[in-house]
Order: C-alpha cells, then sequence, then structure tokens
C-alpha cells in the first residue's frame, strides 16, 4: 500500500517478520486504511488500534447513540412541560449517579454521603447565582460561574474528607460517610444565612446562562424554546459532557487504578498505584460531580431544604448505580432513568392495580409501593443480576450478536 | 454536680439500649460477615407487635415483649433465608447494599402497620422516677425508673448471650462458625443453621431494644426506627466484630448523647437544637481518625 524506498521495505519485513506486524499499517498517511471490500460486512474487523480502542468501536454503537441523541433532542418539543421537566431530573441523577458510580463502582469505596457533596453544590450555585433574600445571601452572577464553583468547592470538600475516608475501609467507611451525612445535614440547618435554615430552604441559582435569562422564551428559527426546554437542554449538555469524560476516565490509566484499588488495594499498591493519590483523586471527581448535579437540581426542584439531603436520597443513588449497573456509564445512565421515571409510572399504572389506593387506607397507597418495589428491586437486582440493568441489556445483545449459535 | 450525674444516669440508661441494638449488629456480623442496615426495621417490627399484643389484646407487658421478640426471630430467619443465603460469596459491599433495600421494605411495612398513627406500648416504667439526692429546693440527683429497668434488662441479657456464647456446645458451634466457616463445615456443624441461629437472635435483640427504645413515657412513631441508626457510631466505635467494644460503645455514646443534651443548649446553643443526634457520629469520627479499625475491632489481615 505504500510506495517506500526498498530498503525500508525491507525493514518492515524484517520488523514484521520478528513482531508479527507490519510497520506499513502502524505508521504513514494510510495507517489502518485497508480496501473498503475488505470491510464490509465485517463490522468486528479492526485494521487500526485507533479504531479498536475506540469509544464507539462498532458501527452498531455508533447508529445507536446518533438515534438516542436524537431522539433525546426531539423529546421536550414533543412532551408535556411536566414531563420533560422529570426527564431532566432523570439526567440531573444520572450526573450524581455517574459521579458515586465512578468513587463506589470503579473505585470500590462505599459512600452514603454522597447526598451531602451535591448538597455543598447546591447551596454554592444558590449563593453565587440565586437572588437573594430576607435571611439568604445570593450575589446573583452568572450560571456558568456557578456550576463551575459548585463542582470546584464540592471537589474541595471531597478533597478535605478524602485523607479521613483513605484511612477506613470497607464498611467503616460506609458508617463515616453516613456519619458525614448527619453532621452535614445539623450543619445545614443552622447555617441559615446560606441554606435558608430548617425547614424553610432557598431556591437554587438563577438561571440565567452567559448573560442570556432562561426563563425567557427564545426563538430559534422555527422554534420556541421556552425555559423548561432550556433547563433540559443545558441539562443534556452537561450530561453528555459529563458521561463522556466519566467513560474516557475510565479507561485510562486512572481508571484502571481505580479498578486495581477496588479488585485489592493492597496488590495495587505493590504493583505501582499510589493509594492515597488514587483514592484521594477518586473521591474528589465523585464530589465534584456531586456538586455540579446539586446545582442543577437546586435549580430544577426550586426550592431545595438541608432536610431533603438525607439516607434515602443516598439509597436513592445508590439504587441508581445498583439498578442500573456497577462500573458501567451507560448503566447509570439507564438506572437513572427507571429510578425518577418509575414513579411515575407506578402512578399510571394504579388505577389498574386493584390493590393500591391513592389516599389513605386500601392495602397500600402508592407511595409507599414505590418505596416497597424500589427495595425490591435492589435486592432482586443483587441477587439475580448483579451488573443490573445494564447487564440484561448486555445478555440480550449478546444473544442476538451470537445468533443462531447464542446458548 | 447533681446535674452531672443525672445526666451521666441517663446515658448509661440510654447508652444500655445503644449497647443491646449494637451487639444485635455484632452478632449477625460475626457469624455472617454483613453489616445489617436492615436492623432498624426489625428493631420497629419489635416494637410495634409489643405494642399490639400488650395494648390491643391486653397481654402482660412482658408476655408481649417475649412474643415480639419471638415473631421478630422468626421474620428475621426468613429474610435471612430469602435474601442473604443466596449471596454467601459475594462481595461484602453488595451483602450490605441487599440489607439496604431491606430496610426500605421493612420500614415501609412498618409505616403501613403503624397507619401513621402512635401508639404506646404499656411499659411499666413510664416516667416514674426515683430521687437519690434530695436538694434544698429539688431533687439534685435524679434516676428515672425506665433507666434503671433499661440497664438491669440489658445487663441481665447481655449475660446469658455471653454465657451461653462461652459455655454451651450450640455456643461454641457459632462461635466457631464466626472464626472460620470452612473449617467449622469440615467439624461437622451445620453452618446454615449457624446463620439462621445467628440473625434470629440478632432480630430477638433488635426487638428488644426497639422496645427499651421506646419505653420512656412517650408515644412510638415508625419514623422511630431511624433512631436505631444512633447503634452504628456505637458499633464502629467499638469495632464490628468486638461483642465488648458494642457495649463499651454503646454505653460511651449514652453518655456523649445525654451530655450534649445536658449542656450543649446551655454552652454552645450555636450547634442548633436536637445536636444531641449527631454528637455521637462526630465523635465517632474522631475516633476512627486516631484508630480505624475503634477501639476493640479486629485489625483486618491483608493477604494479596
Amino acid at each position: 500500500m505504500t510506495t517506500d524506498t526498498p530498503a525500508r521495505e525491507a525493514q518492515d519485513s524484517a520488523t514484521s517478520r520478528l513482531t508479527g506486524q507490519s510497520r506499513s499499517l502502524l505508521a504513514g498517511p494510510d495507517r489502518g486504511r485497508v480496501n473498503r471490500s475488505a470491510v464490509r460486512g465485517r463490522p468486528r474487523l479492526y485494521t487500526s488500534y485507533g479504531r479498536d480502542s475506540a469509544l464507539l468501536n462498532s458501527p452498531a454503537k455508533r447508529w445507536w447513540t446518533l438515534a438516542v441523541i436524537a431522539v433525546v433532542l426531539v423529546l421536550p418539543f414533543w412532551l408535556t412541560r411536566d414531563l420533560t421537566h422529570l426527564v431532566s431530573v432523570a439526567m440531573v441523577m444520572a450526573i450524581a449517579g455517574i459521579g458515586l458510580n465512578l468513587l463506589t463502582g470503579y473505585a470500590g469505596q462505599i459512600s452514603l454521603g454522597h447526598p451531602f457533596f451535591m448538597a455543598i453544590g447546591a447551596y454554592t450555585g444558590a449563593v453565587v447565582a440565586g437572588e437573594p433574600g430576607s435571611i439568604v445571601i445570593g450575589w446573583e452572577l452568572d450560571l456558568a460561574i456557578a456550576l463551575v464553583l459548585a463542582a470546584v468547592v464540592a471537589g474541595l470538600v471531597g478533597l478535605v474528607v478524602a485523607p479521613l475516608a483513605t484511612r477506613v475501609r470497607g464498611l467503616y467507611l460506609a458508617v463515616l460517610t453516613l456519619g458525614l451525612l448527619m453532621l452535614g445535614e445539623q450543619v445545614f440547618k443552622q447555617w441559615a444565612s446560606v441554606t435558608g435554615g430548617s425547614g424553610v430552604g432557598r431556591a437554587g441559582a438563577l438561571p440565567v446562562l452567559f448573560g442570556n435569562d432562561l426563563e425567557r422564551t427564545y426563538a430559534v428559527g422555527p422554534l420556541l424554546i421556552q425555559p423548561h426546554v432550556s433547563l433540559y437542554l443545558l441539562c443534556l449538555v452537561l450530561l453528555v459532557i459529563l458521561a463522556v469524560a466519566a467513560r474516557n476516565l475510565a479507561r485510562s490509566r486512572t481508571g484502571r487504578a481505580f479498578a486495581a484499588v477496588r479488585d485489592r488495594d493492597i496488590a495495587a499498591e505493590i504493583m505501582g498505584v499510589n493509594l492515597l493519590r488514587t483514592k484521594t483523586l477518586a473521591f474528589m471527581l465523585s464530589s465534584a460531580y456531586a456538586g455540579v448535579a446539586g446545582c442543577l437540581y437546586a435549580i430544577l426542584i426550586g426550592r431545595v431544604t438541608p432536610e431533603q439531603w438525607n439516607i434515602l436520597f443516598a439509597i436513592n443513588l445508590l439504587a441508581i448505580v445498583v439498578i442500573g449497573g456497577v462500573a458501567t456509564i451507560s448503566g447509570s445512565l439507564i438506572g437513572a432513568a427507571f429510578v425518577v421515571l418509575m414513579p411515575r409510572l407506578l402512578e399510571w399504572l394504579a388505577p389498574w392495580l386493584p390493590f393500591v389506593s391513592t389516599g389513605s387506607g386500601g392495602l397500600i397507597t402508592i407511595f409507599q409501593l414505590q418505596s416497597i418495589l424500589f427495595g425490591l428491586l435492589i435486592v432482586l437486582f443483587l441477587i439475580l443480576e448483579p451488573r443490573g440493568l445494564f447487564g440484561l441489556w448486555h445478555r440480550i445483545r449478546t444473544y442476538f450478536t451470537t445468533w443462531p449459535f447464542s446458548y | 454536680m447533681g446535674t452531672l450525674t443525672t445526666a451521666i444516669l441517663a446515658g448509661l440508661g440510654d447508652g444500655a439500649v445503644y449497647a443491646l441494638i449494637a451487639v444485635s449488629f455484632v452478632i449477625i456480623f460475626r457469624a455472617t460477615g454483613v453489616l445489617n442496615f436492615a436492623q432498624p426495621g426489625l428493631l420497629i417490627l419489635g416494637t410495634f407487635f409489643t405494642s399490639v399484643l400488650a395494648v390491643d389484646q391486653g397481654l402482660p407487658f412482658w408476655v408481649a415483649v417475649a412474643l415480639a421478640m419471638l415473631i421478630v426471630a422468626v421474620i428475621s430467619m426468613g429474610v435471612e433465608r430469602a435474601a442473604i443465603r443466596p449471596m454467601i460469596g459475594r462481595p461484602v459491599f453488595s451483602t450490605a447494599l441487599v440489607t439496604v433495600g431491606l430496610f426500605i421494605m421493612l420500614l415501609i411495612l412498618a409505616f403501613r402497620l403503624f397507619a401513621a398513627r402512635a401508639r404506646t406500648i404499656n411499659d411499666p416504667w413510664q416516667l416514674d422516677q426515683w430521687c437519690l439526692v434530695q436538694g434544698e429546693a429539688r431533687c439534685s440527683i435524679v434516676l428515672y425508673q425506665h433507666h434503671a429497668g433499661k440497664i438491669v434488662v440489658v445487663a441481665l441479657v447481655l449475660a446469658v448471650l455471653g454465657l451461653w456464647l462461652s459455655r454451651s456446645r450450640v455456643g461454641l458451634a457459632m462461635r466457631a462458625t464466626s472464626l472460620d466457616q470452612e473449617a467449622a463445615l469440615a467439624q461437622g456443624i451445620n453452618v446454615g443453621r449457624m446463620f439462621s441461629l445467628s440473625w434470629a437472635i440478632g432480630g430477638a435483640l433488635a426487638a428488644l431494644g426497639g422496645v427499651l427504645l421506646a419505653a420512656n413515657g412517650s408515644v412510638v412513631q415508625a419514623n422511630d426506627a431511624l433512631f436505631a441508626l444512633v447503634a452504628l457510631p456505637a458499633l464502629i466505635l467499638g469495632g464490628i466484630d468486638s461483642l465488648r467494644g458494642a457495649l463499651v460503645g454503646g454505653l460511651v455514646m449514652g453518655i456523649v448523647s445525654a451530655l450534649a443534651r445536658t449542656y450543649q443548649p446551655v454552652h454552645a446553643p450555636w450547634l442548633g437544637p436536637n445536636f444531641e443526634n449527631v454528637a455521637p457520629y462526630l465523635v465517632m469520627i474522631l475516633v476512627l481518625l486516631i484508630r480505624p479499625y475503634g477501639l476493640f475491632g479486629t485489625k483486618e489481615v491483608q493477604r494479596v
């Protein structure tokens, strides 16, 4: 394929004889290119290392990703305002879930304290870009600054907590982070100038992005972008950026260090992984993700109180990771969608379920049914399918890719 | 002086209950290696059944407590068989998460059973108190009867439990199982039965803990299950696998909490109301900084 000098060709063939690989495929302007007819109909034939290690390394993945992005972009213009809002919440929870997955799924450090970092992000955002009230402070800066600061402040708090967390392991860490959550709640209740105080709460940041007030309706060509749609698009953009970043991080040197620490930390240390630095980094990154998610969450929900960052919220986040799939980014996305949308689905189904009552009385209320199903699903997934919804999807996919030899 | 002694006595009373709940965690942890986050759910069910039997059915208090412990023990065994047994050999993290799922289910069950009503458990102590030292104007050292009762009951139960674990044949088998499951199996011990047994004991102790927690002269609601979480810092303080640690941790946390309740509103009001609920967590974090495995916990030996 290359038109080099004979000497170079001789060297190439010598190399290929020694190493079993052809240099002409690795270097030069045409590297990895082969005749199209050789590749056609063979989607799994990779002709270069770059193609093999690409994020979307098969045509199916590429097409599916494109399709999903297209659907998700059209969705807010088609859904009602209410549902758009719900999907936005799901995307924000997905960001938080990805953060927790980096820490718990990839690096193996159990954390029940993730809502604490979300709260820090929410309050940082509210102070930086929020409206000042009678007791609460707010500087009314741009949302872009607020989002960055939310990530930075939450990450820094994570950095402060990390040395504590790296000393203890396993279940001790779970209870330690639970303690963090409890102490945080107490602090948030007292610090009324930032949080609005116990039971009162405050509004989140004002959605003014790069000087554009997202509370107004904008016209882009024939499309009318309403406030809820622009918030949706903001969440979507951030989710895509953060998810791709996390996915790439997971398959980088750092991600492999996380996995090594999770699987056996002493062995990882002996192999040259700096344990302290890896665990601290995992904590910091996951806190920063939580910070961004918290800031967005406060904007979407409208009003956050110090009491809502509690252990049940932490369990919700863990459910996203577990039901979605431990140590998979796409799993976190599926998990968040499932956890946020399932209550709404049950509400729709409620009239057809005879044992469910919407008021008091009856065998079980809709809220109780949701929570019980939640617990049941966590238990069932862990017992029957530890890889979560992603694992189910993976099984289905493998069945079809290996068809007709699937067994 | 009188205030301090009163606070410490109250702390010992509450601490005894924390110790009991922490012991129930330890029993399950030692046998099966699971930190059972579902324990608060079992605890509140114990309180509920006691309330139903003692108030609605009019049974004598102690009979009601014994029956409630039995019921919860059976529920606990069922839970272990259905949800925990399949998790043998899986990572500790997954099993702990299973118990978190169970926690939600049991909590919702308790909410359903309580039906948003506050209940009483008809305990024999109510708000009666003894005056140990009479001051000039009013009583200077007060001991509530329910605190004394808690200390006595917990001491009795833990003494019987300790004796049974150290002397009886089954207790020996249980200790062997917690030491090394495979070796115990090789010695002809039915390890599965030991798992069931430890969960039954853990559940029964949690039920008793719930009853004692509720025996403070006020009403009990389903939400009170979350108070059981205060046993977690006690457990961690003592070390997750140590019975002695659970006892010491429980008493220390009881006293810490009582001292915070007595002195914090006067001397440090800026810490806010209900600080006594989080003070144990603060102590736990400080202790973990110095001793990552608690005061009496076994340091894990790492093999690669």
